[in-house]
């Protein structure tokens, strides 16, 4: 074989690649979802149609396995007054555009779509079905039918960092971070707070892995934080390697967006978990008392969306009355993730006395707070 | 000096699993078959390895069954491509598709399992010295059979006369065939040795590397290794340096921030890739390298008698 047709069977090949790509993308959201809740024999008001979207498979154990836990928690809630159906694994982009249209097709009144990438997707459908209401969680384009929600996500992470400062012996935490976004670098920022607010000698090292999801690659990052002396870590990934590689290490570390517990005896101290169904529920409730309104709802530990859940037995109940301290001081409005004055590691003031971080300051947050080691990647 | 010790045991053990798959098509593509379905049969052989670790407890079972589905996986690819003649490319492409859903399927029950804990007995005495112990002789066996699975195809290739076949059937399989080789049995045999070093590799993932299971496990590094066997002008003692290469930029990234060096991970993670562009520009510019080492008839059918 000649070079040149060597590199036409390669171009070939990567024809067929995305050929089979598209293919397995348009399988993988069935055209017809199948409801998952059981239909009620229909009651005298029929019942609320409400339609899921997820970006991964409800067996992650993690992000979309939250979203999940969240509408079969208002399905409960709700009981015969709705009916949920779900469709897993829809692809951000085009793609999600047809699976939205298909739920409206079949009579959904709510469509709920759980990840970022489905923004433009959703404002496209929600201005030709004006009377569907359109819910979208991390997304910031909003319409008349179209408001977007977000969970707080650092206020979970904060109580993970207050076990965390008490519970490391080499005052050093790890963070495994995915990619340096406002939300991520929030997380990281509030685990080291946390923790400083018990701890002051405490510093975090931060591994960017450049992934959500990557074993392998969690795994040795998360190695390469306790050889640098990290014995508490706390990742920003979604899969659970980096709990599993503490418990092999005999470290600690932590379960993020749903309850880990189960992946790590020895080494969870806790599973900084998102609870969904609080907002899905009063959505819904909003739709059936038509007393549904546009806008953006950030909710976090004061309304029990995020918290830090079971935190084990071996950890002392002085740190867990720490840990109750600040979700009572969250829950009241007497304590904030970011008061004033928020100086970076760099020591350069970012919140100036008195000023508030309101949620535009929180979406540009770009920074370490001092005691992160090192510098942001690309030095934005 | 601890640090660097850590870092070279680290990227030993990364560049494993690629060194094993590497070598596995390495075997494939010498016989003139290129195998794109690695990453789909490293899954499987990856629950596969993982599922028996888990009931039996066993390492070395988990990698026996890891190499039987690799090999029952190529036997699969070998068929169609072998004796049906189908296009290689788009075989490999679907075989590669097929095992990230089925593994992700047959797994699903294996999520978030654990496995009993194996310590590495590393090499008696060596283990000990100062700095040398902890970089090269705390690893687990796998790591150093690596280095005479290499030595052994390179052997095999360049010092036996069924080597010579297997290279001449890479080569020119039509004259083969007029000299009364089996072509078609040959490649079939390379394709699935090629599977079983492949599934070997993945239970090595599965099982010693990240011991745990969770659908997409692999995450890419059957291509690597795929890229590999170009980044290594199909030479296998390249293949094995270059899979510690690969392995090692990827971990000194990790290392360096760990270690509070500031360099912009994402320059490091493209490295490996940018790399193999420049050696894959530098062998293409000479025709020579090309020729004298790829496979003149990789990827190509044989029909007997054609």
């Amino acid at each position: 074989m000649d070079k040149r047709s060597f590199l036409k069977q390669v171009a070939l090949g990567a024809v067929v690649l995305a050929a089979g790509l598209t293919a397995c993308g348009k399988k993988e959201a069935p055209p017809a979802p199948a409801p998952a809740a059981a239909q009620a024999p229909a009651p005298k008001p029929e019942p609320l149609k409400a339609g899921f979207i997820y970006v991964g498979p409800v067996g992650d154990a993690g992000y979309s396995y939250a979203h999940d836990l969240g509408r079969k928690y208002a399905a409960e809630k709700l009981g015969d007054k709705v009916v949920t159906t779900f469709v897993e694994k829809v692809a951000e982009g085009p793609d999600a555009e047809r699976v939205i249209r298909d739920l409206v097709a079949q009579g959904n009144k709510v469509i709920f779509a759980t990840s970022f990438g489905f923004m433009d997707s959703m404002v496209k459908v929600a201005k030709d079905f004006p009377d569907v209401y359109f819910e979208h969680a991390t997304g910031y384009k909003t319409a008349e039918n179209l408001r977007v929600y977000e969970a707080r996500f650092h206020e979970g992470a904060y109580l993970a960092g207050i076990v965390a400062g008490k519970m490391t012996k080499t005052n050093t935490l790890g963070f495994v971070a995915s990619f340096p976004i406002p939300e991520v670098l929030r997380n990281i920022n509030a685990f080291t707070l946390g923790a400083q607010s018990v701890n002051p000698k405490v510093k975090t090292k931060v591994v960017w892995v450049g992934a959500w999801f990557d074993p392998p690659k969690e795994t040795e990052a998360a190695q390469s934080l306790m050889n640098g002396g990290a014995d508490v870590l706390l990742q920003n990934t979604d899969s659970t390697a980096v709990l599993q590689a503490a418990e092999r290490a005999g470290k600690y570390a932590f379960g993020w967006d749903s309850d880990m517990s189960a992946f790590a005896p020895k080494a969870h101290l806790g599973s900084a978990a998102l609870t969904w169904g609080v907002y899905y529920e009063k959505a819904l409730n909003d739709v059936l008392n038509k007393t549904w309104k546009t806008g953006e709802t950030k909710w976090g530990v004061k309304e029990g969306m995020t918290d830090l859940v079971k935190i084990p037995d071996f950890v002392p109940a002085e740190v867990k009355a720490k840990v109750d301290e600040a979700r009572a001081g969250l829950k009241a409005g007497t304590l904030a993730v970011f008061t004033a004055p928020v100086v970076d590691n760099t020591g350069k003031v970012q919140l100036a006395k008195g000023a508030v971080a309101d949620d535009k300051w929180l979406g540009a947050v770009n920074f370490y707070v001092k005691g992160v080691e090192g510098k942001v990647p690309a030095g934005k | 000096m601890n640090e660097i010790a850590l870092l070279v045991a680290a990227t030993l053990s990364a560049g494993t699993p690629l060194a094993l798959a590497g070598l596995g098509l390495l075997l494939n593509e010498r016989a003139g078959v290129l195998n794109l379905g690695a990453e789909g049969t490293m899954l499987v052989s990856a629950v596969a390895g993982f599922a028996v670790a888990f009931h039996t407890g066993s390492e070395w079972a988990a990698f026996a069954a890891g190499g039987l589905a690799g090999a029952l996986v190529a036997a699969f690819f070998g068929w169609l491509v072998v004796w049906l003649n189908t296009n290689q490319y788009a075989t490999g492409l679907a075989v590669s598709l097929f095992g990230s859903g089925f593994s992700a399927f047959v797994g699903l029950d294996y999520v978030g399992k654990q496995l009993p804990e194996h310590a590495v007995p590393g090499v008696p005495l060596l283990r000990d010295l100062p700095f040398l112990g902890v970089a090269l002789f705390r690893q687990h066996p796998m790591v150093y059979l690596v280095i005479a699975v290499a030595g052994a195809i390179s052997w095999f290739f360049y010092r036996t006369r069924a080597g010579l076949v297997l290279r001449a059937i890479g080569e020119a399989p039509v004259p083969a065939h007029a000299l009364g080789y089996p072509v078609r049995n040959i490649r079939l045999g390379a394709v699935v040795a090629g599977g079983v070093l492949c599934g070997v590799s993945g239970a090595y993932l599965s099982v010693v590397y990240t011991p745990l299971w969770v659908a997409g496990l692999v995450a890419g590094r059957g291509w690597i290794a795929l890229a590999l066997t170009v980044f290594a002008t199909w030479r296998p003692a390249r293949l094995l340096l270059g899979a510690y290469l690969f392995g090692g930029v990827t971990m000194l990234q990790l290392h360096l921030q760990a270690s509070g060096v500031q360099v912009p991970p994402q320059f490091m993670s493209m490295l490996p890739y940018a790399s193999t562009v420049v050696v894959l520009v530098l062998i293409s510019r000479n025709p020579l390298w090309i020729r004298l080492n790829m496979p003149a008839s990789l990827g190509k059918p044989f029909f007997p008698g054609g």
